[in-house]
């Protein structure tokens, strides 16, 4: 058999994505190509992702996309051997526009079309990094649209969600409280930066759902995001200075805690020795440098891809493509429908 | 030549196979027709596929591509707009637009002025004017029903689901052409695909701009 080159395309919030993966006979992945056009700055002024803004983007982006990505990999398109896309979650217009486009380069090519999971992809794009992952491992997702805990028995095989947020994602509450201190959108980045001025210990911020009797695995970061809320007005009031550094570095020790030894605890608990962060949360110092603290004492391999790999993008639509390709998956008919609440042990719709 | 006609533009998910030639009327080899306003990203490939296969022709025999390029509810118009964009690269070929209602109006030629009218849902509705030779005069709007009996040209008939829909604001007899036909939307192109000409961009007419809210200020969580 030789090398097969898998096309990845991505469109569930504000990225659009083509990725080229070339899958060896072996199995071996090689990113050919990983082109991204994001929306994010059309988003800023309004706080948040607007989907009709994202998915007016991405028709746009759409075809520019996928011609820089072929050029990138120095292929033709006639080359491609099957084509992976985004068919949920996410937003449903956005989805929309990267599925319809799959299935138009399915049809167009004759090739075989996989719509396959979004959160499934984050884990995929770990393996463009590091290699194949163990038979079982955890992954921590966060980003703005996710926060979950996932079982990965076989990217091809077995996803399980053991636990997510019972609120705001992560990366939402990141939004919120640099809205709250008067950073810019997205907030992941800016409170980053400033926390590391600042002294993490220097307000005591809820650790929420960490109770004796609360659910092991789930998380909450709306109390965490009211909390600094209530802290920064109750200075305001009382006509304090309110210490920035001091904020943005409590409120993300708060969310790094949380995060990583609830991961750590699952990891344990269900006795695997790795563990995978990814999502565009993953890129945060803080996140990365307490999990790392934490499963070196553990004795658990910890596996962060690289940021651009971790944000949205089409490249690890196009690994998670080639996994399914490499396991002999049966492709999707192209009658294909979006979902949007798509579950995560959904990896692959028919 | 062999021309692909898209539209998405309406409750129709529209896919036909048109021969295009310098001396005849456009002719319909093959149609596939779906009214189903959720279903436009399920049907859109399989029904241009469908319709190939049934005219006895593949994708690759394709000389051109047509896409009706709205107005029309968002999601939908996208969904059409996408396909022909990505189905003119990868087989690169041309992909011309076309002005959806101009495509109903063809349709509707009733030899006296017309009102197109689709529905833009939110109580509204698309709509352009069109002269008794059938060139399109004014629009395409957006507009509630009642508001554009007002800035109306002179017209006769309407034609469009939208006319049928607000039939007693309108006050216009209703002709039958309620979606652009695979033949209309070929037509309306005709002039250009014939000449070879370079297509015009692959732009949706939305009309409208997002729904989307700048915040102001930020909220207290406590009582000041
Ligand atoms: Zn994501």
């Amino acid at each position: 058999m030789t090398d097969r080159l898998i096309l990845g395309i991505e469109s569930s919030c504000d990225e659009t994505g083509v990725g080229i993966v070339r899958l060896g006979p072996d199995g071996s992945m090689e990113l050919l190509a990983d082109e991204v056009a994001s929306s994010v700055e059309e988003h800023a002024r309004f706080g948040g992702v607007v989907p009709e803004v994202a998915s007016r983007a991405h028709l746009e982006a759409m075809v520019p996309t996928m011609r820089r990505a072929v050029e990138q990999a120095g292929i033709q398109l006639r080359d491609v051997h099957s084509i992976a896309v985004t068919a949920g979650p996410g937003l449903a217009g956005a989805l929309l526009v990267g599925v319809s486009a799959a299935k138009a380069y399915a049809a167009a090519l004759d090739k075989p079309l996989y719509g396959v999971n979004h959160l499934a992809g984050h884990v995929a794009a770990d393996t463009l990094q590091h290699g194949p992952l163990p038979k079982r491992c955890l992954a921590l997702l966060v980003s703005g649209g996710h926060s979950q805990l996932l079982l990965v028995e076989g990217l091809a095989e077995r996803i399980t969600e053991i636990g997510s947020t019972v609120d705001d994602a992560a990366g939402e509450a990141y939004d919120k409280v640099a809205r709250l201190l008067d950073l810019p959108y997205p907030g992941g980045p800016p409170i980053d930066k400033l926390a590391k001025q600042g002294n993490g210990c220097a307000i005591a911020f809820p650790r929420g759902l960490t109770g004796p009797r609360d659910s092991k695995y789930d998380f909450s970061f709306s109390g965490l995001k009211t909390s600094v809320a209530r802290w920064v007005e109750k200075q305001e009031r009382a006509g304090e200075e309110i210490p920035l550094a001091d904020v943005a570095a409590s409120f993300q020790e708060a969310v790094a805690d949380v995060l990583t030894a609830k991961a750590i605890r699952a990891c344990k608990d269900f006795g695997v020795d790795t563990l995978v962060i990814s999502g565009g949360v993953a890129a945060n110092s803080r996140l990365s440098g307490l999990a790392a603290e934490r499963c070196a004492e553990a004795g658990i391999e910890l596996r962060v891809p690289k940021p651009r790999l971790c944000t949205d993008n089409g490249a690890m639509i196009a690994a998670l493509g080639a996994h399914l390709v490499a396991a002999g998956a049966k492709p999707s008919s192209l009658d294909l429908s979006t979902t949007p609440g798509l579950p995560v042990g959904t990896i692959q719709i028919h | 030549m062999l021309v692909l006609a898209l539209d998405t533009a309406t409750p129709a998910v529209t896919a036909g196979v048109v021969e295009l030639t310098p001396d005849s009327l456009p002719r319909l080899l093959a149609e596939r027709v779906t009214v189903n306003s959720k279903a436009h990203g399920e049907l859109l490939t399989p029904h241009l596929q469908a319709a190939l296969a049934e005219a006895g022709h593949t994708l690759a025999d394709l000389d051109a591509i047509v896409c009706g390029s709205g107005p029309g509810p968002f999601t939908g118009l996208r969904v059409g707009l996408v396909t022909a964009a990505a189905l003119g690269q990868a087989l690169n070929r041309p992909v011309y637009p076309v002005p959806t209602p101009d495509a109903i109006a063809l349709d509707a030629a009733t030899g006296r002025p017309l009102l197109v009218a689709t529905d833009a849902r939110r109580k509204e509705v698309y709509w352009a004017a069109y002269d008794a030779a059938g060139r399109r005069t004014d629009g395409p709007h957006v507009d509630r029903p009642a508001d554009l009996v007002g800035k109306l040209p002179a017209v006769s008939d309407a034609a469009g689901e939208g006319a049928e829909i607000y039939a007693d604001v309108l006050n216009l007899p209703v002709v039958q052409a309620r979606y652009p036909s695979p033949v209309s939307l070929v037509a309306v192109a005709a002039e250009e695909l014939l000449a070879g000409a370079r297509p015009a961009a692959l732009t949706p007419l939305y009309l409208r701009r997002p729904d989307a809210v700048e915040p102001v200020g930020r909220k207290r969580v406590t009582k000041a």
